[in-house]
């Protein structure tokens, strides 16, 4: 019997149609051709998140982002008050990368009234409008205005500044976060200005890590010895069952428990975390960020033992809402089929005190203890996954079904998008 | 050497080079400790935790003074030390392997 209630339909995954309950294959994690039709069809074609508005202070605030997964480099920036643009990262004369500091291939922040090429000084505005041509006089039937930075949809929600590839996309970005998004809009997202972010370059197909994070299956098991012995033992027997799962066209979410906060026995708790009042679930007594009313998107299930929602906008943004008033944002960007660069950034209310700026920390590392633990195991399955094993497909539980989604989805892109292309190569 | 704590904390004086404003910094100073050296600052750490938040909620976060707030790295420190000397039993994570996650964006203070 579960503990927590499921569908009508006995399960999670039967709930929705389309995922099927077979073993499903991983020859898309380990596939170079499969990577270069993600690329193509998925990291060129969504809305994806890559920075929050908090970055861009001021007007003439900006920061340089290298997609690799697109094949490009853009440039964000507050162009006014109101107003955030994005540009590919080119000049338009000669191909030189724009905007970049010491080392062109590493991003960089700054601010400025206008861009200037290191190569031959042609100057850009901040609405990307070519304002300076060395020698203009010398190029032939020219005109500056026909010269303006190639422009990259960008649209901000609720802070999180994303941007689209596609300049055929007429999908806004409101719409395109679905029920989820909408779902979450009115969240204090701007008072938790406190942000820890860390980096790890990961020797695994980016969908392997969205994997590891969109089901606690794993919790118990692998995360063991991070809790104290009988709490372990308990968690071990008890495995583990999620609140609630949701699926809205390509995104997923997970409700789920946590430890209680603050804890009524804090025995299971280990001493440091006795003394700083915070661990794996955040700190036991944050600021208040005057939530109010909780938005509908989260705790759907309504339950009391509640702690934390989990959303994976697609493709590779993940949104984690924790009860104790803090946020996590997971980011993963692919840099080729079966590496990636993971980010993992923390956002907190600014701490009142010593204090909460202690417990403030002690839930950064031991975020970071488990995701030690997480990565070094993603390298272990990346490189069977590659072996050359009779085995190529693998059964994934009720608990698993977000895992299920994101595959199919993946897999739905590169189907949607290769009869794209056919279609419209039998035309031409 | 000059002290870098406050007069009341001068025990924790031999173990001031956790007083580093960073966690990257703290955490390489973890993976290059000895089980001795990681057991030998939580036992004079932890026991006096309280006194030392105690002495730093007392103060302004945004305004500490320098020997302030190298008493709070230094408990930031002692965060990063717990995990060896509370669970793991040796200075890195087990079966993370050459993984890593490095703070790229820390707050000031």
């Amino acid at each position: 019997m579960p503990h927590f209630t499921k569908p009508a339909e006995g399960s999670w995954t039967e709930h929705y149609p389309g995922l099927g309950t077979g073993p499903v294959s991983y020859g898309d994690s380990i596939s170079p051709e499969i990577y270069e039709q993600e690329r193509a069809a998925i990291f060129s074609r969504t809305w994806l998140n890559v920075g929050r508005v908090e970055q861009l202070p001021k007007v003439g605030s900006y920061f340089t982002r290298e997609i690799d997964a697109a094949g490009t480099s853009i440039v964000v920036v507050r162009a006014s008050k109101d107003e955030i643009r994005s540009f590919h990262n080119i000049c338009r004369h000669r191909g030189n990368k724009l905007v970049w500091q010491d080392y062109p291939l590493e991003e960089t922040s700054g601010t400025c009234r206008q861009f200037t090429c290191k190569y031959h000084g042609w100057r850009y505005n901040l609405e990307g409008g070519c304002t300076f041509v060395q020698q203009e006089s010398e190029f032939f039937d020219f005109d500056k205005e026909d010269y303006s930075l190639a422009s990259v949809q960008a649209e901000v929600w609720e802070g999180f500044i994303f941007v689209n590839l596609d300049p055929t996309n007429t999908t806004p970005l409101r719409e395109y976060l679905g029920k989820f998004g909408k779902g979450l809009e009115g969240y204090p997202f701007d008072q938790l200005t406190q942000v820890h972010k860390y980096r790890a370059e990961v020797g695994a197909n980016w969908k392997l890590f969205i994997d590891a994070f969109t089901e606690f299956y794993h919790a118990p098991v692998l995360h063991a010895k991070q809790s104290v012995a009988e709490e372990s033992r308990r968690l071990s027997d008890v495995g583990y069952e999620a609140l609630a799962y949701d699926i809205d066209g390509p995104h997923g979410m997970v409700s789920t428990w946590t430890g209680e906060t603050p804890p009524s026995d804090v025995s299971l708790y280990k001493p440091i975390e006795q003394k700083a009042q915070s661990g794996l679930f955040g700190p036991w007594y944050p600021s208040d960020i005057g939530l109010g009313e909780m938005p509908p998107a989260l705790n759907p299930s309504g339950r009391k033992s509640w702690g934390l929602d989990s959303f994976l906008f697609f493709p590779n943004f993940m949104l984690l809402v924790w009860k104790q008033n803090w946020v996590l944002t997971y980011h993963y960007w692919p840099t080729s089929y079966n590496t990636h660069i993971f980010e993992g950034t923390v956002y907190f209310p600014p701490p009142k005190d010593a204090r909460e700026r202690l417990a403030q920390e002690l839930a950064v590392v031991t975020f970071k203890e488990y995701a030690l633990q997480d990565g070094n195991t993603l390298e272990a399955t990346q490189s069977m996954l590659e072996s050359r094993t009779p085995l190529t497909t693998f059964p994934l539980n009720d608990q698993e079904i977000l895992l299920r989604h994101l595959h199919t989805t993946a897999q739905r892109y590169r189907d949607d998008f290769e009869r794209a292309s056919s279609a419209a190569a039998m035309h031409a | 050497m000059p002290s870098v704590l406050p007069p009341q904390f001068a025990d924790l004086e031999p173990f001031s080079d956790w007083a580093v404003p960073t966690e990257r910094a703290r955490y390489a100073k973890r993976i290059s400790s000895s089980m001795d050296e990681l057991q030998g600052f939580y036992d004079a750490a932890f026991p006096r935790i309280d006194e030392a938040l105690a002495y730093l909620d007392a103060r302004t976060l945004e305004s500490l003074p320098d020997d302030a707030k190298h008493l709070l790295w230094l408990y930031c420190g002692l965060m990063t030390a717990s995990f060896p000397v509370e669970v793991w039993r040796q200075p890195r994570v087990p079966d993370s392997g050459a993984a890593s996650f490095d703070a790229v964006l820390e707050p000031a203070v």
